[in-house]
């Protein structure tokens, strides 16, 4: 199976990753390879096979309704990288209209 | 002194405070003094929280001058990077968390705080753990302790080589696909990773949620036992966690290996294999069937499609995991960016490393509309299948046996341009990840100088059953004859 | 805008309402979620931010809120349920994914009827399922001058439930009225305090037009930001007329999502990128899935209150005039109320008309919340007793009940501490001859056939004798002078 540059495009851009063009080139053909070596996937027949999604028969694991105690506000903002009136900071979200 | 402390094992080094024969300060000096000389060569180490370690250390000798203690009071460990601790930088092995200071424990270091353990530091790893040579380090690649020109395996690389190289006495893994099994199988020393969900994953930063745990490094089995004694346990924090009685690993309920069936399949020693690997496993096994164990030969049909569903699957997950860093919040940012999208775009490109860039473009691609059905569904059924043949097998046998990895530790480089190979690495690890069981990895030999694992495979929540076989393996196995380290000359 | 075009056109409309639930903690998490009016970033903790190593732990009464309001609407509530993982990257979305419900929501199949122009219709509920919701951005002007934006992560977790509609509906009346229903009916069932303009109830619309006769289009117009019943109504208003404009052209319509714009009245389309709508769902690994079993369902079915359209229906066959129960079953305490005061012995409908009408004006002078009447109905059902007795004239009975809210007395202790009515024709007759006296244009009205002359006269005899004069007493009195029938 081959990939093609714009699928690793649409691919980057779902996964908000910005590609160099070495790095594009070289994600389309390892992603290829790494593909084509799963087509053996394909050839089972899982028809009437269930899918896992977890390995542990477990169901219904819920907690009350309780509050707790937050973090203290220092904690909460300690790492972020710029803070402002309590808030965190980030450059402008572009407006969504346009 | 006039001993080497650095080098005991954890139950030895419990002897040994219990007895008054050292003190936790003079056995932590003694780990932080290895340290400083050799980590320079090796790499282990990330970050070495020294002040921190002497004065739990100091903590812990108080604590036992006046009364009784928990046995792992005072005994220094190591941590992998990918578990949280608070008011120590965690990075994962990436850029993208340099810096960052957690507010908070994993459920783990709680226990281990709570038992009085010292933390030494937090160990290397592959960037989030992805990595089967821990050459994905964003810091550094770490050196095996046995030839340092040789990877320790990954992703838990840093922690097995610290064991290895006694820079620790033991020290946590988290394992995914491998990375606590595959680095204990090439630095010769014991790798445990428990049931899926018999350990708590709180604080342990996700790479695929429905797989990871946390597991063990150790230099034998009991000191296995007595750290997932420690670790073990329902978590209200983890939904996944299961509410179910956590034994005493350690009891030595010594009923010998009769009675016992060894389950043995042909698909594990196929291609891929190295015959020497593989000779050594048989003889491993052999050393069981000469104890009086039973050897039968089983069938895991599948086994061959568990390296396609598992890089379906985990980078999946790691997909999603790994949307969270951006910039925002913590960790790598750039708050000069002419707007955010720029900003986050950016910083994800700077701040993520190759291998983590090709599993998040695998995951997306694997989840993306249009390739669902093909990739991501038929890996969940392929799942299936793989637990089932274990389910099978399990009918039949108390315990599998396996080579850990395929080949003894590589060379540093060598498969680095080529990531099908590298995730070869990992093809006996993987199907029971994927089945979510108890394995274990001992060491069973060398071969051309280094060491040789192998592993063993019990039914889901049996850890105490596989504790057991391993411990008497060992025993029957009895000391190995080494060959010299390389970190031994230094 | 243009009927001559709209008419030969149809519209298609869906609806998505998002509602934040009451709890006392978040979705995922045990940050308090009452966090309105505080600082921010007060309420959060390591998971409710999005910290490497986080798991979250389901919130049991956020599920129960969700089946309750699905049985509310007649959902079916399927044994089978789970959480996925919505992956979209947005920075108020701390995780970059948001964990909801993809395949198996909490409830199914649901309708609920709406009335519009004095018809019924029935509208399909094609799920309610639970979700979480995220941090809260505010745009600015940074401390170095520039454009920024700030978030308040206080709001990042809270329990949002999530129903969406059929696109039944087909016109923005109709719109309006299911989301007022739904409004109504979630405080109704005590889910949610449901104030769209703190953004407790926030809805958004799937917009088509077609025209008659023609197949219905898949081409589906999203348009969001409506802060108000009336701004759904406008924005649904200008969007098929737009569409509908479009297609009489001969124009495409776009696939997209389109903004209200409240100041210019108009929609605008929203900055999307084409892989926006790949959400990448998929199983969420850290959460076991839900099994409801019928108990649970049945449970829960307990707890729920008869339903207002019930309860309406029955107020009317007791004789209560539809508009005051209309307005009445819109406030399920003050309901209750109505229904308790009926329960101590007064005509149903004396209770509503008086509660919908009198108490309801004193509560809001005095700016009580419907939750917190300082009342027992026994003590309004004794004071609309003597109303109807004639103890008391209705004009003095709504001063008692204002009297009774602010001094927490009982209507028998005022009514008694203002004296009783005066019925006495004599000592009445003294005051209706002085007020004819001092009032010589109304009786000149009176005698020019102007009845409300009369209505005049008697308000002056009640306020000589504060409100206490029987009105029906009065009334004949007035009109036998004026008469000079004596």
């Amino acid at each position: 199976m081959t990939i093609d540059r714009d699928e690793v495009d649409h691919v980057a851009a779902l996964a908000r990753l910005k590609l160099s063009d070495d790095e594009r080139e070289t994600l389309r053909v390892e992603l290829g390879q790494i593909v084509t070596a799963f087509e053996a996937l394909a050839d089972v027949d899982t028809d009437d096979i269930l899918p896992t999604a977890q390995v542990i028969p477990l169901v219904n694991v819920e907690r009350d309704d309780v509050a707790i105690k937050s973090l203290p506000r220092d904690e909460v903002l300690r790492n972020a990288p710029r803070v402002e009136d309590g808030q965190i900071y980030v450059p402008p979200v572009l407006d969504e209209t346009s | 002194m006039g001993r080497d402390l650095h080098c005991l094992t954890l139950h030895a080094a419990a002897d040994g405070l219990a007895r008054g024969d050292f003190t936790s300060v003079e056995l932590t000096t003694a780990l932080l003094d290895r340290i400083s000389s050799i980590d320079a060569n090796i790499g282990a180490f990330l970050t070495v929280t020294a002040d921190a370690a002497l004065s739990q250390a100091a903590a812990a000798d108080a604590r036992r001058a006046t009364g009784e203690v928990n046995r792992l009071d005072g005994l220094p460990i190591a941590i992998k990077d990918v578990l949280s601790t608070a008011g120590v930088e965690t990075t994962c092995g990436s850029r993208m968390l340099q810096g960052f200071i957690p507010p908070y424990d994993a459920t783990v270091i709680r226990h281990l705080r709570t038992a009085g353990a010292v933390m030494l530091g937090k160990t290397n790893m592959d960037e989030f753990a992805m990595g089967s040579s821990n050459e994905y380090s964003a810091y550094k690649v770490v050196r095996n302790p046995w030839d340092l020109g040789r990877v320790p395996g990954g992703s838990s690389g840093g922690s097995a080589a610290a064991v290895a190289a006694d820079e620790c006495l033991a020290a946590l893994g988290s394992d995914t696909g491998g990375s606590v099994r595959q680095p204990a199988a090439l630095c010769g020393c014991v790798g445990l990773k428990p049931t899926y969900g018999r350990v708590s994953r709180y604080g342990l930063i996700a790479f695929a949620s429905s797989l990871d745990q946390v597991g063990t490094l150790t230099k034998d089995v009991s000191d296995a036992a007595m750290l997932l004694g420690a670790i073990a346990g329902h978590d209200s924090r983890d939904s996944t966690s299961v509410d179910t009685p956590v034994f005493n690993y350690l009891a030595d309920s010594d009923d010998g290996l009769h009675d016992l069936k060894i389950g043995v399949a042909p698909q594990y020693f196929g291609k891929g294999l190295a015959p020497s690997v593989g000779s050594k496993v048989r003889e491993a096994i052999g050393t069981l069937v000469d104890a009086g164990a039973t050897e039968r030969e089983i069938s895991l049909t599948h086994t061959e499609l568990a390296l396609p569903a598992y890089y379906v699957i985990a980078p999946s997950e790691a997909s999603a995991n790994l949307a969270r860093y951006n910039g925002v919040k913590y960790g790598l940012s750039d708050v000069n960016a002419s707007d955010v999208d720029e900003m986050m775009a950016g910083v994800r490109a700077e701040g993520f490393g190759s291998e983590v860039k090709r599993r998040i473009m695998l995951g997306a691609f694997a989840l993306s509309s249009g390739y669902y059905d093909a990739f991501y569904l038929r890996a969940q059924k392929v799942r299936t299948l793989i637990k089932d043949d274990f389910d099978a097998a399990f009918e039949q046998v108390d315990v599998i046996a396996t080579p850990t990895a395929p080949t003894p530790a590589f060379e540093l480089g060598s498969k680095l341009g080529d990531p099908v190979a590298m995730y070869q690495s990992d093809i006996m690890t993987l199907p029971a990840s994927l089945a979510g069981l108890p394995c274990i990895s001992v060491p069973c030999g060398f071969v051309e100088g280094l060491p040789v694992g192998f592993q063993l495979i019990a039914p889901a929540f049996e850890e105490e059953r596989l504790l057991r076989i391993a411990r008497l393996f060992e025993r029957f196995r009895g000391d190995m004859e080494a060959p010299a380290r390389e970190v031994d000359s230094l | 805008m243009s009927a001559a075009v709209s008419s030969d056109y149809r519209a298609v409309i869906g609806l998505e309402t998002h509602v934040q639930l009451q709890t006392e903690s978040k979705m995922f998490c045990g940050c308090g979620a009452d966090y309105a009016g505080d600082e921010p970033n007060t309420h959060v903790c390591e998971v409710c931010l999005g910290m490497p190593g986080v798991l979250p732990v389901i919130n049991r009464k956020a599920v129960d809120l969700t089946i309750l309001t699905g049985l509310a609407l007649n959902c079916r509530i399927p044994e089978n349920a789970k959480f996925d993982r919505k992956n979209y990257a947005y920075p108020d979305l701390m995780k970059w994914y948001q964990i909801s419900q993809y395949d198996l929501p909490l409830c199914e199949a649901g309708h609920l009827d709406v009335v519009t122009s004095g018809r019924k219709d029935r509208i399909g509920v094609t799920r309610v399922h639970l979700e979480e919701d995220t941090a809260k951005l505010s745009h600015v002007t940074g401390s170095d001058g520039s454009p920024a934006s700030l978030i308040d992560v206080n709001r990042s977790g809270s329990c949002l439930m999530e129903i969406v509609s059929e696109p039944d509906i087909t016109s923005s009346a109709q719109a309006m009225a299911y989301g007022a229903k739904i409004r109504d009916l979630l405080r109704w069932i005590g889910v949610s305090t449901a104030n769209m303009q703190d953004g407790e109830l926030r809805i958004d619309a799937n917009v088509s037009v077609w025209r008659q006769g023609e197949a219905t289009g898949d081409v589906k117009v999203e348009v969001k930001n409506m802060n108000s019943f009336r701004a759904l109504g406008r924005a649904l208003d200008f969007e098929i007329d737009r569409q509908s404009r479009a297609r009489e052209a001969g124009q495409a319509i776009v696939q997209e999502t389109r903004g209200w714009d409240e100041d210019s009245g108009l929609t605008v389309p929203q900055r999307t990128k084409e892989y926006a709508h790949d959400y990448r769902y998929f199983p969420e690994p850290d959460l076991p899935p839900l099994l409801i079993p019928e108990a649970r369902v049945s449970g829960l079915r307990l707890r729920l209150p008869r339903m207002p359209d019930q309860v309406a229906a029955d107020l009317v066959a007791e004789g209560c005039p539809a508009g005051d129960v209309e307005e009445l079953v819109q406030d399920r305490v003050l309901t209750e109320f109505a229904l308790s005061v009926v329960g101590e012995g007064v005509m149903a409908k004396d209770a509503v008309t008086w509660i919908v009408h009198e108490l309801r004006r004193v509560l809001n002078d005095r700016d009580v919340p419907s939750g917190q009447i300082p009342l027992q109905a026994t003590e309004v059902a004794s004071l609309l007793v003597m109303r109807g007795d004639g103890v008391v004239s209705s004009t003095m009975a709504s001063e008692v009940l204002d009297e009774m809210i602010a001094t927490g007395a009982s209507a028998a202790e005022l009514v008694a501490s203002r004296g009783p009515q005066i019925s006495g024709e004599e000592e009445l007759l003294a005051v209706a001859r002085d007020v004819i006296g001092e009032n010589p244009q109304a009786v000149e009205d009176y005698r020019a056939g102007k009845a409300r002359a009369v209505q005049f006269l008697m308000g002056q005899v009640m306020r000589v004798t504060k409100g206490k004069a029987n009105p029906g007493v009065v009334s004949e009195l007035i009109r036998r002078q004026l008469d000079g029938v004596e």
